[in-house]
């Protein structure tokens, strides 16, 4: 098994209030990993340390090791920009930027790498169809991003995530404002994404997290209380508070 | 007793509605006024009035061309020097901490806060010899920026190029207010999702807050082009109130607002009406401006699929 | 895939920030420059027996400001009473009463037309209503000219601070058996009081400092005002116009300076005493 990204001693602070507590962890290449926890344990807190996208607010700060292909993320000498290109990340709400279709898949694209409009149309259509979006948009690509369904606007959120070439893709709740058949289909897709990116996704539906992950880490009150291969997890759980949380007996 | 509460309840709501109605007959009555006082110079110039560059009490002639292209002229300036300076000015507003960003808000708000006339005098006594002994010679001589269309090699620090200046001193808070709501107003995950791809802080200025805030910029835009129009005392000051045709940006001119606030005073008969033609020509731009304004609302609404 | 080259970007995206803290830095240091001049060149003729005096025509030798200040502290006066209450109602209409939506559109829109109108046509529009047909420029006409200043800004900041009243406020002042009226009045505009009168004195600050309205209407007088509604009327921002533009002496440019100074002092004082005065109570309510 080949780790992708590994923590030690992670500590987080939201000014003097500290959120994540010495969060050791291993996560594998491309693998799926689902990381559950009732609400406010620090669940998203971690995965936003991953692409540093914490330090947006000023009274934010992360304190030990975050290696990602054994390079600690965490070094002031790393490029923020380039590690946000390898890492990307999906929203709880559809972030549609205010353009069209192919321009918001094609945004990135831009950003990052020159390239002629040829090949910019042909990843754009590659994208779109690793989001399986393809074949619903293809006809109005030029028509606003904001103007498709919820589910739509998630899946277009994942093409330009994926067009970018990441390595690692993280999704904070991403069907969490979504209807159930919308959501399926991202669980489908996440299915067939799984080859190509380590996904670490935080979620809240422990059906979820069982239907689809290979490994599972239970959060609480910002610890890292247990981890392994979901399926022991959720049959059989070392730590007493993973099952009272996983039968449902406090949430 | 029943009866006469509702009485007065409903009174209460007529006079409500007329006070309201009220606006609408101020804003008509202002068309109404400046029709009638111009007819006068409408009968005797006609659509001429607009194309003339003549104006000249003595022989009665009077055309509207040179202080509309000075009062364009004028806001062209100001535009240009403002709205880069307070989109700037907005983003560092916008992302500074609570405190610093509450301070620098207030003191650009102080900016709009102090009265034209004060502008007016800071730039006859202060800017204007400025311009004349430093700025144009500057431009002139150093950047010889005389070789470029519309600039002249003469100056006395007077002129349009000076009153845009100002006006851009004045306008910058307007625009500042607008843009730095419109930056504020941007929902945190989307600038989280443009960060989380990669942008520079001016790649996600640029490719998402201004695209997503489209309206309010334009409409900053506008309420400062609206100021700029009108502007009076200021422009007064500084612009040389000469009835002539600009030759370039350092001309003396007179914009439609100096010309009636020097002129209005001593004109009679057909100056007057002329006078008057002049507001209605200012009036009309400032209600295409409105108009304009409600336009891209809209447009900008379909545009972005609501 | 070839990469864009992220020092170009990064160069670029600090000549933005560079560009920022300049911006942000020009913008204070001209506020500041501008009141620092009014000061320096204003205080030195700033006496006490400058701002009781009468101002006197060009060449005599007595000095003073005070009938303009007095002036000036009239017409807004006057602007305030005529332009408050049918303000206030007319922004009650809008917010409270909105089963006539296209009358209330029709009402914004002209409200955002005469917002954006140039004050010198407040002050054409006034000439030709008033000092037209009763022959004389006056201290009132001067007010009717701040007051139409004032009305859209006033309605405008009523309609938003009511509308910003929760509704169950209204419902529960209305099942109490209050009339649409009291409810408003009693409770909806209370519950809005800080809010109001933020606006108000904003916007009252505002128009005691314009100029241009009053050129044609409240006109200049060297003389004290004694007359409101038949003699024209000095104000400061007359006098300064006056004194800068139309005098060659040296002294009447430093009593412009004063006078430029005090205008200053009243517009800036009240902007900044209301901000922070109403700043915490205002979302206190």
């Amino acid at each position: 098994m080949e780790i992708k990204i590994q923590t030690k001693k992670l500590n987080f602070f939201y000014g003097d209030h500290q959120a994540l507590f010495e969060n050791d962890l291993i996560i594998p290449t491309n693998q799926i990993t689902a990381v559950i926890g009732p609400s406010g344990c620090g669940k998203s807190t971690h995965l936003r340390v991953y692409n540093r996208i914490f330090e947006l607010y000023r009274d934010q700060r992360a304190e030990g090791e975050v290696l990602i292909d054994g390079k600690n993320i965490l070094e002031p000498d790393v490029d923020v920009l380039e590690l946000r290109r390898k890492v990307g990340m999906i929203f709880q709400k559809p972030t549609p930027f205010p353009m069209s279709v192919f321009d918001n898949t094609a945004y990135p694209l831009r950003l990052h790498y020159k390239l002629d409009k040829k090949k910019i149309a042909e990843r754009v259509e590659q994208s779109l169809r690793g989001a399986s979006l393809w074949d619903e948009v293809k006809d109005k690509l030029h028509s606003s991003g904001l103007a498709l369904s919820g589910g739509q606007q998630q899946r277009l959120c994942i093409a330009r995530a994926i067009a970018a070439e990441p390595e690692i893709l993280l999704m904070d709740e991403p069907t969490s404002a979504i209807d159930p058949v919308a959501t399926l289909k991202i669980e489908e897709l996440m299915d067939t994404l799984r080859e190509r990116f380590t996904i670490v996704i935080v979620t809240h539906n422990m059906q979820q997290a069982a239907r689809i992950s290979d490994q599972t880490v239970f959060f609480y009150e910002g610890r890292i209380v247990e981890y392994g291969e979901t399926k022991q997890i959720f049959t059989n759980p070392a730590n007493k508070q993973t099952e009272e949380y996983i039968t449902g007996r406090f949430s | 007793m029943k009866i006469s509460m509702m009485k007065t309840d409903s009174c209460f709501k007529g006079i409500c509605w007329f006070c309201g109605s009220l606006v609408l007959l101020l804003t008509a009555g202002f068309f109404i006024q400046l029709l009638l006082a111009s007819t006068d110079a409408w009968k005797e110039f006609g659509w001429r009035f607009f194309i003339s560059s003549e104006w000249n009490p003595a022989a009665e002639k009077f055309g509207a061309l040179p202080s509309i292209v000075s009062t364009l002229i004028t806001t062209a300036i100001a535009l240009i020097f403002a709205l880069p300076l307070a989109f700037a000015a907005a983003l560092f507003i916008a992302d500074a901490p609570p405190l610093t960003s509450s301070i620098l808000g207030h003191a650009v708000d102080m900016l709009a806060a102090i009265p034209s006339v004060i502008y007016g005098m800071w730039g006859l006594f202060i800017l204007a010899p400025l311009m004349q002994k430093y700025v144009q010679p500057f431009m002139v001589n150093t950047l010889h920026m005389d070789k470029l269309p519309f600039v002249n090699s003469t100056y006395n620090g007077f002129g349009l190029f000076t009153a845009g200046l100002i006006l851009a001193v004045m306008i910058l808070p307007y625009i500042c207010a607008v843009l730095r709501d419109v930056v504020k107003m941007t929902p945190a995950v989307l600038k989280e999702a443009a960060y989380g791809i990669g942008c520079t802080k001016l790649e996600a200025a640029k490719d998402i807050i201004l695209r997503y805030g489209i309206r309010g910029i334009l409409g900053g835009i506008l309420i400062g082009l609206g100021r700029a129009l009108g502007e009076t005392m200021a422009v007064l000051f500084v612009i040389g109130n000469i009835m002539n045709m600009p030759k370039g940006i350092f001309d003396s001119a007179s914009t439609i607002s100096s010309t009636l606030a020097s002129n209005f005073a001593e004109a009679d008969g057909l100056q007057r009406s002329a006078l008057f033609a002049l507001g209605l020509i200012l009036l009309a731009m400032c209600l295409c401006i409105q108009l304009l304004s409600q336009y891209f609302i809209h447009a900008t609404k379909a545009k972005r699929g609501e | 895939m070839k990469q864009r080259s992220l020092l170009l970007r990064k160069i670029k995206n600090h000549l933005l920030t560079a560009f920022s803290v300049s911006a942000i830095f020009f913008a204070v240091a001209i506020m500041l420059w501008v009141i620092w001049t009014v000061i320096c060149h204003g205080k030195d003729a700033l006496t006490p027996s400058l701002l009781v005096n009468c101002s006197a025509p060009y060449g005599s030798m007595a000095y003073g400001i005070g009938n303009a200040i007095l002036g000036t502290m009239l017409i807004t006066l006057g602007a305030a009473i005529i332009a408050i209450p049918p303000a206030l109602l007319a922004g009650i209409f809008l917010a409270e009463y909105t089963e006539f939506p296209r009358l209330a559109g029709a009402i914004s829109f002209a409200a955002n037309v005469l917002m954006g109108m140039p004050s010198i046509l407040v002050g054409l529009f006034v000439y030709t209503i008033i000092v037209v047909p009763t022959g004389k420029f006056s201290g009132f006409a001067g007010s009717v000219a701040l007051a139409i200043l004032m009305f859209p800004v006033i309605m405008r900041t009523t309609e938003n601070m009511l509308s910003m009243v929760p509704n169950t406020l209204r419902e529960s002042a209305l099942a109490l058996g209050m009339t649409r009226m009291r409810a408003t009045l009693y409770i909806v505009c209370r519950s809005a009081k800080n809010g109001l009168l933020t606006g108000i004195l904003l916007a009252l600050s505002r128009v005691s400092g314009e100029t241009a309205p009053l050129l044609f209407t409240a006109m200049f007088a060297d003389s004290f005002p004694t007359s409101y509604f038949t003699q024209p009327t000095a104000s400061l921002p007359i006098l300064i116009t006056e004194y800068a533009t139309n005098s060659p002496f040296e002294v009447m440019h430093q009593i412009g300076w004063s006078a430029a100074l005090v205008v200053m002092l009243l517009v800036l004082m009240t902007n900044i005493s209301t901000r922070i005065f109403f700043r915490e109570k205002k979302y206190g309510n």
